[in-house]
């Protein structure tokens, strides 16, 4: 026992209250940044819902991005699958309760991720990266042939959500759905953390980092790696039904390439392998967007091009990873 | 006492190179062999025709009686054939108690667990700092492993098989890579494994292996040319022509 507390003591990996203050932390600064963007921007509510959908995109994509080490451009595939999951199942099937609606997209999202793991985790490498585009493709080209379902290129429009608990309607102010989906954030935010701590976090970073060790240990890769891949697709999934619920409308952007690729540029703008770079990057990366298209709606783009380089050259483990990197420097000092 | 761990007339070629060339090895419990050869002998290969890496040609491999030829590495590993590598593969990121953790909850099912951590289960945490005291890297249990020293790698990567409670355990040069100073601490690991462990050690370090071994098997162009004490190897005129004529070629290749 007294080595036991002794080990505790001495590291910072098994002490759990040290990293459940953390996470305690993460979760106040996600609601504090949650409300500081209601009451500063209350007319553009629209926007910071749309961030916390594409939040919930890019926090699935870290599962399996840097927790895992698949490096992936397809993943919009999955948000979209969950939106479109939701979108169909209000309009086709009359399930409209926002609840449920979430429900279905998060299954939605992680038969996608199913779907799409099997096929990824076929290939290692460029030929993974390549099957990711091919899978994203796939996925598009489906729901614009299947407009009979998904309204094809059109959209799928006629989503009305019910009232949250029968009272709260999704109004034009987009008050509900602003914070639906900050306490679906904000909850699959701490059961995350609690995840990448599990042991199974802990065998999915040993793949990472080496596969054939973990296989030595016993361990099956790649069903380890599927199931990440699946609560990823839920993760994910959920992300595209705050969508469907929020904008009442799927688009086919929603499983596009482009947002793929954007995902995954707000992952490392923000850093890989932390969940909070996620969030960082996904705040950083819109609300930069959206600023400066503002201010310039000519060369935004290429100030956006800036903003990358800068960020992979001054810090290359992403904002998050790269502050965290200096606050452990100055403290190590003392 | 029935035999643990046993190898029947390994076959394996590649086009009209050969090898391996009925190979057969048997151990029983508490096991100390040494597997030595010249370069290009076929030590790998043997290696991974037995932890089913590599699927031989013919013969079986049999563990605890049960024929494991059909199984898969992980399978093998399951059951109880565990082995550490040449060259450390750890994970750099973490550290010796989440490597030794890992394997423990690997071991008693628990790695597909998506709540809780290893730090809050007692036996684990138990289990851990007794697994790094064992070999002495208990001091630096929290470290990150690109942080500790090569020769503490080495350790941990004694440690890790260990904690995965093999019947078997294979060691791939244990000592490789490390430097002389530290060599003693490896040995001392090497003699403090369990009793009822059969253990196959692959080495060049002749004196690690007469230090270790009460039985050495010699393999030379995918056949096993001796097996038997460490006393008698160096007397073998075979072993001397394979090790002797090994350099004689090189030599003249040269």
């Amino acid at each position: 026992m007294a080595i036991q507390r002794a080990i505790a003591a001495e590291g910072k990996v098994d002490a759990g209250p040290n990293w459940l203050l953390r996470d305690l932390m993460g979760l106040a600064a996600v609601l504090a940044v949650a409300g500081i963007g209601y009451l500063l921007f209350p007319n553009n509510l629209a926007l910071l819902t749309r961030i916390t959908a594409i939040a919930l995109l890019v926090l699935s994509l870290d599962l399996v991005t840097g927790y895992c080490g698949i490096a992936t451009l397809g993943h919009a595939a999955l948000f979209g699958s969950g939106a479109y999951a939701a979108g169909i199942a209000a309009v086709h099937f009359d399930i409209t309760d926002p609840f449920a609606m979430a429900a279905v997209g998060a299954v939605g999202g992680a038969a996608a991720g199913l779907l799409a793991g099997a096929i990824m985790l076929r290939g290692r490498g460029l030929a993974q990266l390549v099957l990711s585009i091919a899978i994203v493709y796939l996925f598009h080209e489906t729901a614009n042939k299947a407009s009979n379902w998904t309204g094809g290129s059109d959209g799928l429009a006629g989503i009305s959500p019910d009232p949250v608990f029968g009272i709260f309607g999704f109004d034009l102010w987009g008050r509900t759905a602003y914070v639906f989906g900050i306490a679906i954030l904000a909850v699959v935010f701490v059961l995350l953390r609690l995840l990448v701590r599990s042991p199974f976090g802990m065998l999915c970073r040993g793949i990472r980092e080496d596969p054939v060790r973990v296989s030595a240990m016993g361990a099956s890769v790649n069903g380890t790696l599927l199931r990440m891949y699946a609560i990823s697709g839920a993760v994910a999934g959920l992300g595209g039904a705050l969508n469907a619920i929020s904008t009442q409308v799927v688009g086919l952007d929603s499983l596009s390439f482009t947002t793929s690729a954007e995902a995954l540029v707000m992952l490392v703008v923000g850093g890989t392998g932390s969940l909070f770079g996620a969030l960082v990057g996904t705040l950083t990366f819109m609300w930069f967007e959206d600023f400066v298209s503002a201010i310039n709606p000519f060369h935004w783009l290429t100030i956006i091009g800036a903003l990358l380089i800068a960020v992979v050259l001054f810090a290359p483990n992403g904002l998050y990873g790269t502050a965290t990197q200096l606050l452990h420097r100055v403290w190590n000092k003392r | 006492m029935n035999a643990v761990f046993q190898v029947n007339n390994l076959n394996k070629s590649f086009g009209g190179l050969t090898v391996a060339n009925g190979i057969s090895l048997s151990m029983e419990q508490g096991d100390r062999v040494a597997l030595i050869g010249p370069n290009g002998a076929g030590k790998t290969t043997f290696i991974n025709l037995v932890t089913g890496h590599m699927p031989p040609d013919s013969g079986s491999v049999a563990l605890r009686g049960a024929d494991i030829t059909r199984l898969g590495p992980t399978a093998r590993v399951r059951k109880g054939l565990v082995r550490s590598f040449q060259v450390t593969r750890l994970f750099s990121d973490m550290t010796p108690a989440e490597h030794v953790a890992l394997a423990v909850l690997q071991r008693t099912g628990r790695s597909g667990r998506v709540f809780g951590n290893f730090g809050a289960m007692p036996d684990v945490m138990a289990e851990v700092s007794e697994g790094l005291k064992a070999l002495g890297i208990d001091h630096i249990a929290n470290h990150k492993v690109s942080e500790i020293a090569y020769g503490q790698q080495r350790l941990l990567e004694i440690a890790l098989a260990l904690a995965l409670k093999p019947n078997v355990l294979l060691l791939d040069e244990p000592a490789a890579g490390v430097p002389q100073s530290d060599t003693s601490r490896i040995e001392e690991a090497l003699a403090g494994l369990p009793d009822d462990l059969a253990v196959l050690m692959i080495d060049h370090d002749m004196d690690l292996v007469f230090r270790f071994a009460r039985r050495v098997v010699v393999l030379a162009a995918g056949t096993i040319i001796f097996d038997g004490t460490p006393q008698d190897v160096a007397k073998d005129a075979r072993v001397r022509e394979a090790y002797l004529g090994n350099y004689a070629n090189a030599r003249s290749s040269v």
